[in-house]
């Protein structure tokens, strides 16, 4: 949608869409982020890594190199022409595992991000919101949790619940909505006292309705650098957890799990320890990028 | 101030309170430490175990009693090895002290090193450099960094020069039967530490580089510039204490933090310090040892962030505290 105006406009915004013949044209907010984040070279590096990534662990099935195939005979153990990752010691593909092993870590760091986003910012835009009671309720809730260490009340929580690959992600989120959630309670509580959210209570619009459709679309920005930061910092997590032996349980494999494994082998066969790691560090970088991106497109201070 | 001090500790005290409790719940309902008891034939065994851990009562009221022990500084006995929780814990807790000492002053040397130099040479080829390090040492697992010290400065060193020993121990503190501040410990204590800064140093230098700019494009450097004093004063004598506040209250609450952070480096480098003890305590369902823990670290958690606030307000006496 863009808006027409013709009396006043920041040239510096409107120049740049100006075209022959026709009044000069201001870019909605939404045309300005696009214009800044995708000419971010960084944080299209990183969203170039991450769309890559996942191509490769979710299409495993079809790019994997060997997918289900052990070489007992495979006398090259080293990462060689043949296998680009070497070959693990039950003569596998290590390439191919890693993808696979990909598949969980990735889907573990997206889920846990989306669930711990929703959930965080319904929570801290209510908190906000109506204060009192609920406010109070959440920044008790998250001072508790500040207080203990992340790691420890997490190997508790996945002794109590199983570590299927479901409560992994659930319990993850479940202790990941508290950062968001405070910084949306702390952009609420300015926004909620702006003409905007008056106008709209004084022609009756619920409360609901107000905080969907009139808060939360103010605060995409800071959401979503959040959003994509908490993927990295799932991933991580949960391959600590991995290497703890509180993460996923074999058959299935993760990035924390192959390094886990990896670990015994370390004096022998240090290649296995090499890859997921490599392959941890390129997504968190990748995400990394990505939020510094999503935070200076959203940056209202910025130049184009 | 110390009116405030008594107010905070008296704040804290409600939500160390309603922690320990949730946290003794969600151990007792996890873990039950009487589980080597079933197996053997005499079938007291059991009932005097619940009997002797205290198991018996509802778990409020086990929580209470536990709690008003806790509070006497008892903290129970362990169910794996039957010993007083307390020395355990002291023991272990000396050993993350001393990683913890050298940890932060490494890592506070280095960051604010790297920080001060990237923000006078900013946009120069070596802080570009430490920018692109300090995003991989975000971005890096820090166990993962771990190994591979481990595996290239430990196992490889080693092959390679064809030495009887690795020349960096990669277990414990000590080689068997020695003490004390030597040669041996600082050969065991390089790769735990390296490992549990690299992150500090990554967050740190980005801090205090953020900091400095700050500081230097403030109106009181360039008076101080403007009166003719030389820059290399400027910086050092101006720009760099105040640059240093911000970085002071965060090194402090990252501290706190780090008492029960360790889990991952002394679990790679069995430290038997108060991650390991935590750790071996979960996979054996030693309730007791595993609450002492939890309790310790928030305690420090604690301590660290009303240290960091009194910091600021000692450097900084703008700040006042209310």
């Amino acid at each position: 949608m863009t808006l027409e105006m013709t009396p006043i406009v920041n040239p510096e915004i409107a120049d740049l869409t100006l075209l022959e013949g026709t009044a000069p044209v201001a870019l909605t907010q939404w045309q300005l982020f696009r214009r800044r984040f995708f000419r971010h070279r960084l944080a299209m590096f990183g969203l170039f890594l991450l769309i890559v990534l996942c191509v490769c662990c979710f299409g495993a099935k079809w790019i994997a190199p060997y997918p289900n195939k052990q070489d007992l005979l495979a006398d090259v153990v080293g990462p060689s022409r043949k296998h680009w990752f070497g070959v693990d010691l039950v003569g596998r593909d290590y390439l191919t595992t890693c993808l696979y092993a990909g598949r969980i870590s990735l889907k573990i760091g997206l889920f846990v991000s989306l669930l711990a986003t929703v959930f965080g910012t319904l929570t801290g835009a209510v908190a906000g919101y109506f204060g009192k009671v609920p406010d109070q309720i959440l920044m008790r809730t998250t001072d508790l949790f500040l207080l203990l260490p992340a790691l420890a009340v997490l190997a508790i929580a996945l002794q109590q619940f199983g570590n299927s690959e479901i409560t992994i992600i659930f319990v993850l989120a479940g202790l990941g909505w508290m950062g968001i959630a405070r910084i949306v309670r702390g952009q609420v509580l300015s926004l909620k006292e702006k003409e905007f959210v008056e106008a709209a209570r004084a022609i009756g619009c619920s409360h609901t309705r107000i905080i969907l459709r009139h808060i939360i679309p103010n605060l995409v920005g800071p959401i979503m650098v959040n959003a994509s930061l908490a993927v990295a910092g799932a991933i991580i997590a949960e391959s600590t957890l991995s290497y703890l032996g509180f993460g996923v349980q074999p058959p299935k494999t993760s990035w924390g799990k192959l390094l886990a494994d990896g670990k015994e082998t370390i004096a022998t066969k240090g290649y296995l320890l090499y890859f997921p790691g490599l392959l941890i560090i390129l997504v968190t970088l990748a995400v990394n990028f990505l939020g510094d991106g999503l935070r200076d497109a959203t940056d209202p201070q910025a130049k184009h | 101030m110390f009116s405030y001090v008594a107010r905070r500790v008296m704040y804290s005290v409600p939500v160390l309170f309603v922690a320990s409790f949730i946290v003794f719940v969600a151990v007792r309902l996890t873990f039950d430490p009487t589980v080597k008891f079933r197996q053997l034939r005499d079938p007291n065994a059991l009932i005097r175990a619940r009997a002797k851990y205290g198991l018996d009562d509802p778990i409020p009221i086990q929580y209470f009693k536990w709690f008003s022990r806790v509070v006497r500084g008892d903290f129970g006995i362990s169910t794996r090895t039957g010993g007083a929780v307390w020395p355990m814990m002291t023991r272990a807790l000396g050993f993350t002290v001393q990683l913890i000492i050298w940890g932060i002053l490494l890592a506070l040397i280095l960051a604010i090193g790297i920080g001060v130099f990237s923000a006078i040479k900013q946009y120069s080829i070596p802080d570009y450099m430490f920018t692109g390090l300090s995003y991989i040492g975000v971005a890096m697992p820090p166990f993962w960094f771990g190994l591979i010290l481990i595996q290239v400065l430990g196992v490889y060193v080693k092959q390679r020069f064809n030495l009887p020993r690795p020349f960096f121990y990669f277990i414990g503190l000590h080689s068997t039967g020695k003490k004390g501040l030597n040669a041996d410990y600082l050969r065991h204590l390089v790769l735990p530490v390296l490992t549990l800064t690299v992150q500090l140093i990554a967050q740190w230098s980005r801090f205090e580089r953020a900091s400095m700019l700050d500081v230097l494009s403030s109106d009181f450097v360039r008076t101080a510039r403007a009166k003719g004093v030389p820059r290399r004063r400027v910086v050092f004598r101006h720009a760099f204490r105040n640059a240093l506040i911000p970085l002071v209250t965060d090194v402090a609450t990252q501290t706190g933090a780090l008492f029960g952070g360790l889990i991952i480096t002394e679990s790679i480098f069995s430290i038997p310090g108060m991650g390991r003890l935590f750790i071996e305590a979960l996979l054996s369902g030693d309730i007791y040892v595993v609450l002492a823990f939890m309790i310790i670290t928030g305690l420090f958690v604690i301590l660290f962030n009303l240290i960091a606030d009194m910091l600021y307000s000692v450097l900084d006496p703008r700040v006042r505290l209310a």
